[in-house]
């Protein structure tokens, strides 16, 4: 049931005239008009989205409305079309993307106050919004990519925000690159699906179509399952291809907090969801997305548990988050995985934000080991940062404590054992990580420098207020997903179900146990942090240094960057310097370019030694043309 | 009546040694006369042959010829001022600024 609905056009209009405004007026308007424009556009789209949620709701359940704006592609039978669909699953994204995304814009203006560079940086700001809209709106897969592939440039283009650091451009070029592999088996997914329709006579890549033909692609969906779920382990930065993550946090905060929470890696955990119906036929890639992720999600976590950097810590307990909603929707639990994407997208944006603030208090000082005791000065922050670590913590009631208990539920009931557990001891590694750089950063003694200490100052209010807007959500966010049978219960997933579908339990379990475990391995895992980084400080030093190998693998990242580099980067880059560059392109195409100059240069060379200013000798040419041409006629008439 | 190849003959004489004096002279005035010398040669050519074929077209294109011929005199005499002045040498060989 589809009921047509044209104003959905605004939502992705608006972002894109914001784009235009800041791209070509934006630095004649000035700072005031821009900090005004570029937030605002992206609220217009949150105010529609609603407007279209409460219709949805007036209609039957697993409905959806859709705005056919005008046909794309058309080429023989085969046509996409530029429409819109906006059935549950887009609505929370949508509401997700434009309202997390608009509080970061307007902590945007307060962060980017000194920056010179503020019209260009809310271009990228509004371009990465509109091509996430655009990703999650989209009816077909072909206009998914469309969208797919502008968060990625847009990625590049914020991550290398500030290109003159030549190791901030590299890291935008990394993240292009490693994403650009995933998107290549993305590509060959839709052209696999394409294909099995096409086959068949079905030339379409709708999804409600590729739905009701679900018979025709049984027969790929192994392989297309697994190609794109290459594309999203690029995205949503997974094993293998999450590399790029960590080193995008070279960008400014904004964009951190934007590419972790409301864009860009809940790409993946989407794309899966809405794919659920292709994923459902074969259940060997949904177990591989949910091994993959429950892998990254553990992975991430120890890595996360010593690294000294601030962003560093939240970038890979962003991993191992989205390892988690890949659990989830691993295990076909695809409405539990959108509502720990939802709650996420909360208290990591919160995280993100509170981390900017510290970073602006200290004037750019990213090492915690530098930090400490900051809770009195800069009060805000410290609470809010504070509710949304209790928050991906999974304490009861913040939002995660939802969230990740009905992932870790479903993994439980679909049969996954191993799955689950290694999930339990992840959330204990995600609290005490998390609680560890709170006791680190505000609380303790403090370790700043006396400079610091004189200016360290809490944030201006266009940053607070966001913070305070997003530690409300942090609490609140997660009671829509009430457990089964208390109060409204299950409302979220019951408002999912319809279009993304419902995993069958193979498992009997009391909910409540199941909560109190995880209740129990959190507040663990806080235990721990507050013993090793508050009540003995010592005691981490001398754990590093009776275990020294286990911690050298752990800060140094598990080497995969090193081995990355060493398998595939350094290789390809000898190729490209020995051979591409110094053979292909030097010697071949270099020489035909330099060759083609050279035998002009030459000829003139020859033909100028004709040109020697004496009167006489072209008297004598032209007297030896004249006689060449008289002979030639001579020759003619006599024979 | 005279043959017309004695015309010819005289006529590609003239013309022979205006080459010659073209080529082989450097001074300008003297290869502006070789120059006036080829010119005549080509008119006694049109005469005889227009006599000979009974046609006026001849005779027509040698006053064409004599007045483009005066005109390019009157022009080539003043550049060949012009250039004295100005260099003080009307040797062809020094007059070869432009080149390469």
């Amino acid at each position: 049931m589809a009921y047509d609905f044209p104003a959905l056009g605004l939502i992705l209009l608006f972002p894109a005239l914001g784009v235009l405004f800041n791209l070509f007026l934006g630095a004649r308007a000035g700072r005031a008009a821009v900090n005004f424009v570029g937030p605002a556009v992206i609220f217009v789209p949150f105010a529609v989205g609603l407007i279209a949620l409460v219709k949805l709701l007036a209609l039957p359940a697993g409905a959806a409305l859709v705005a056919p704006l005008w046909s794309w592609i058309t080429a023989g039978p085969f046509h996409v079309d530029f429409a819109l669909r906006f059935d549950a699953l887009t609505a929370v994204m949508v509401l997700v993307v434009s309202g997390v995304g608009g509080l970061i814009h307007v902590y945007s203006a307060g962060y980017m106050a000194e920056d010179a560079d503020y019209a260009r940086f809310f271009t990228y700001m509004n371009l990465f919004t509109l091509a996430m809209l655009l990703l999650v709106l989209a009816d077909n897969l072909l206009l998914m990519f469309v969208g797919w592939e502008g968060v990625g440039l847009c990625s590049y283009l914020l991550i290398a925000f500030w290109y003159d650091h030549a190791e901030f451009a590299y890291n935008g070029r990394k993240a292009f690159i490693v994403t650009r592999i995933g998107d290549a088996g993305f590509l060959v997914g839709i052209f696999t699906v394409a294909a099995a329709l096409a086959a068949h006579g079905v030339w379409t890549l709708n999804f409600a179509e590729m739905r009701a033909h679900t018979d025709l692609l049984r027969p790929v969906a192994l392989v297309a399952g697994l190609l794109l779920f290459l594309g999203a382990t690029g995205k949503s930065a997974q094993l293998p291809l999450y590399v790029w993550l960590p080193d995008a946090m070279v960008g400014p905060t904004p964009v951190s907090a934007l590419i972790h929470a409301a864009t860009m890696v809940t790409a993946g955990v989407y794309m899966i969801a809405r794919l659920g119906f292709l994923y459902t036929l074969a259940p060997e890639a949904l177990t591989v997305v949910a091994v993959v992720g429950t892998v990254t999600s553990f992975f991430a976590a120890t890595v996360a548990l010593v690294q000294s950097d601030i962003k560093r810590v939240l970038a890979y307990s962003t991993i191992s988050q989205i390892g988690y909603m890949m659990l989830g929707v691993g295990t076909g639990a695809f409405a539990a995985g959108i509502f720990h994407l939802m709650t996420h997208a909360f208290f990591k944006a919160l995280l993100f934000l509170c981390a900017g603030a510290v970073i602006h208090a200290l004037g750019g000082e990213q090492d915690m080991r530098k930090m400490g005791g900051l809770r009195r000065r800069l009060p805000i922050t410290s609470l809010t940062m504070l509710i949304a670590t209790l928050a991906i913590s999974g304490i009861f009631p913040f939002a995660g404590f939802f969230s990740k208990d009905l992932i870790l539920e479903a993994a439980y009931t679909s049969g996954y054992r191993g799955l689950y557990v290694i999930g339990l001891i992840t959330a204990g590694l995600t609290s005490c990580y998390m609680f560890r750089l709170i006791f680190m950063t505000f609380y303790g003694e403090s370790r700043l420098t006396a400079e610091q200490e004189h200016y360290v100052h809490e944030a201006p209010a266009a940053m607070t207020i966001p913070l305070i807007v997003l530690a409300v959500l942090s609490l609140v966010g997660g009671w829509v997903g009430l457990p089964r049978g208390l109060m409204w219960g299950d409302a979220f997933a019951r408002f999912l179900d319809p279009v993304v579908g419902h995993p069958a339990a193979t498992v009997e379990v009391s909910t409540l146990a199941l909560s109190a475990l995880a209740t129990l391995v959190a507040v663990a895992g806080i235990v721990v942090a507050w013993v090793f980084y508050l009540r003995l400080p010592g005691l981490p030093m001398l754990l590093a240094h009776h275990a020294a190998a286990l911690y050298r693998i752990l800060t140094g990242k598990y080497y995969v960057d090193e081995l990355y580099n060493l398998l595939i980067s350094r290789p390809l880059f000898w190729l490209s310097t020995n051979f591409l560059a110094r053979g292909v392109d030097n010697a071949v195409i270099n020489g035909i370019v330099d060759g083609t100059g050279l035998t002009v240069e030459g000829g003139g060379e020859g033909l100028r030694q004709v040109e020697n200013g004496n009167v006489r000798s072209y008297a004598l040419v032209y007297l030896l043309g004249a006689i060449a041409v008289l002979a030639y006629y001579v020759a003619r008439v006599t024979r | 009546m005279t043959p017309v190849s004695y015309f010819m003959g005289l006529s590609a004489v003239l013309f022979a040694i205006g080459v010659a004096g073209m080529i082989v002279r450097r001074n300008l005035i003297v290869m502006f006369m070789s120059i006036e010398l080829m010119l005549n040669a080509v008119n006694l050519a049109f005469v005889a042959l227009g006599r000979q074929l009974g046609s006026m077209d001849g005779q027509v294109i040698v006053f064409f010829a004599m007045t483009v011929a005066a005109a390019e005199t009157a022009i080539g005499l003043g550049i060949l001022i012009a250039t004295f002045r100005n260099r003080a040498t009307i040797d062809a060989d020094d007059l070869n600024l432009l080149r390469w």
